[in-house]
């Protein structure tokens, strides 16, 4: 039977880049897929391009296409990638240099554009699904707004020789799901078969998620090799029934436990699981291990696609301030309590205007609160106080109070750190499918 | 017991709301994990951190629970003043909740 192999690059915009050589040197890989776009990247991204039309791509594009464009031209792999981010034509320009740059002539490069949905998302009136409120009513407020778009487009571009195709947001599962779609011909309303082919997607896209990556738990879940994890490789056969794989030799470890870790990841439900081509139904699917390193997924499915598309809002929502320090030896939890209670008592006093403020001591209560963490005096203890507040002055003056403590606080404390930062963060509207126009533009090396 | 004798977990973002997935290293297990980890006991194990409810997803056949925790992150991942902004961390605090004796609980069923 015919199969497809596919290469996971990248599970996010700053991963290691050597594992994607590796695949694409070792991995008899037919398509190398970098996934590297997280829900605020390409807000961040859009904010870069306003200060540099030529800019808005992945920061790491240039070195990961200079890692790997070599290889792949070799061996005939083609590369998908939404490290376009909020600029996939300028992306796709600046691989095209580089590709002249290592004596690559001829390679076709397609930029996938018409994510960007900011002047209907500005003029419509759609309500955010995290606030209830109009995303009109952000103002001048709004940054971004991206439409996860599907597999069509990719698919296009494939289908007319692209050798690299760099996309801006689309649904992370589509950059696996539409190399496969476009070497099987499945149709786009076979939703089993899509269902199938996104269970592949969601599988790879974290990269290093399912070879033993994020999984050890020294003596009940051991992965050897972690410095040097292989990322994976997906087999995926007509019927779109996947082996997961990596290269023989790569660190790390694909076991039934690491497969489901994986797919359940940031799954709600999972007979629910709403892709702009498919609603993918992964609550029947069965794992088995048929070798070392080698695990084979059945049984998912999949529904007609709702019509609707997801589409993230990155807005400017506040500014937070931050301070830190450290406290040890004998006494360190009572001089940590004593230092928070002064910081406290100073923006108070001192009337910043705060929206929002968390006090925690790093090693005791601050990722779960007193109630989980219960009881034990540790050796060292860390004070960190974030605060949310309206501008970027006011951020300032939280970590500035920490700071104080040097001189005014408690006896000892060393190494204190500040940031104040804008936060870009985002929320969510469902738009009509019919909203995006799609397109594929070419670049030619 | 604790959990994490049976079972292993990882933990998702979406916006506000977490997932932990929690997965019985032996599917024998499963059982045991659906009769004793119901949404109201991972509910009452967050009841500091979250503001919403907890929803169970079963997933029989690879021996899986996937809990859906609304309101768990702070406000949401891209705005949270959490250290763990994406509550990355919170799988493994799932795994620290107690749970009766797999063995015992069997002796319990016999007799």
């Amino acid at each position: 039977m015919r199969t497809v192999r596919l290469g996971a690059g990248a599970g996010y915009a700053g991963d290691r880049i050597e594992p994607a050589l590796e695949l694409a040197e070792r991995g008899e890989i037919d398509y190398l897929v970098f996934e590297c776009l997280a829900e605020r990247t390409i807000a961040l991204a859009q904010q870069a391009k306003l200060r540099d039309p030529e800019g808005g791509y992945d920061p790491l594009l240039e070195a990961r296409m200079r890692a790997v464009l070599a290889p792949c031209r070799a061996r005939g792999i083609r590369i998908v990638t939404n490290m376009g981010a909020a600029n996939p034509i300028a992306a796709a320009q600046r691989t095209r240099t580089l590709a002249l740059d290592l004596g690559l002539a001829g390679l076709r490069i397609a930029a996938v554009t018409g994510d960007d949905l900011l002047d209907a998302v500005r003029a419509g009136n759609f309500i955010l699904e995290e606030s209830g409120v109009p995303a009109a009513s952000l103002g001048n407020r709004i940054v971004s707004a991206n439409a996860y778009l599907g597999a069509a487009p990719i698919v296009a571009a494939l289908a007319d020789g692209a050798d690299v195709v760099v996309t801006g947001r689309v649904g992370d599962p589509a950059l696996f799901l539409a190399p496969i779609v476009h070497e099987f011909g499945w149709a786009l309303d076979d939703w089993k078969r899509l269902g199938r082919g996104t269970l592949v997607g969601h599988l790879l896209e974290c990269a290093g998620q399912i070879t033993g990556g994020y999984f050890a738990d020294p003596g009940c879940k051991d992965v050897p090799g972690l410095a040097r994890l292989g990322f994976p490789i997906g087999i995926v056969a007509e019927d779109g029934t996947v082996e997961i794989t990596k290269v023989e030799g790569s660190g790390g470890r694909i076991s039934l436990a690491t497969c489901k870790e994986q797919l359940l990841y940031e799954v709600h439900d999972p007979a629910r699981y709403l892709q702009p081509d498919v609603v993918g139904d992964f609550s029947e699917v069965e794992m088995e291990q048929i070798g070392p390193d080698r695990v084979r997924a059945t049984g998912a499915t999949g529904s007609p696609a709702t019509g609707l598309l997801k589409v993230s809002v990155g807005y400017v929502d506040s500014y937070i301030g931050e301070g830190q320090i450290s406290y040890a030896g004998a006494g360190a939890l009572d001089r940590g309590r004593l230092a928070l209670e002064v910081v406290r008592e100073r923006l108070a006093f001192t009337r910043v205007a705060l929206t929002e403020l968390r006090c925690d001591l790093i090693g005791v209560d601050a990722l779960h609160g007193a109630a989980l963490s219960g009881g034990r005096e540790p050796y060292e203890v860390r004070l960190r106080v974030a605060g949310r507040t309206e501008t970027l002055a006011e951020a300032v003056r939280i970590g500035n109070e920490v700071e104080t403590l040097y001189t005014n606080g408690p006896a000892g404390g060393g190494g204190a750190w500040k940031s104040a930062r804008e936060v870009v963060a985002v929320q969510s509207v469902l738009v009509p499918a019919t909203l995006a126009r799609p397109r594929v533009q070419f670049v030619e090396a | 017991m604790k959990l994490r004798a049976l079972a292993h977990s990882r933990t998702g973002d979406k916006g506000n709301t977490s997932n932990i997935a929690l997965i019985a290293y032996d599917i024998a297990d499963y059982g045991h994990l659906e009769a004793h980890v119901t949404p109201e006991r991972v509910q009452e194990h967050f009841r500091e951190i979250m503001t919403g409810e907890v929803i169970r997803y079963a997933l029989p056949k690879i021996g899986a629970l996937n809990f859906v925790l609304k309101g768990a992150l702070g406000g949401g991942v891209t705005r949270s003043l959490a250290l763990d902004a994406h509550g990355k961390a919170l799988g493994s605090a799932l795994l620290d909740l107690d749970i009766p004796d797999r063995a015992s609980t069997d002796i319990v069923r016999i007799a």
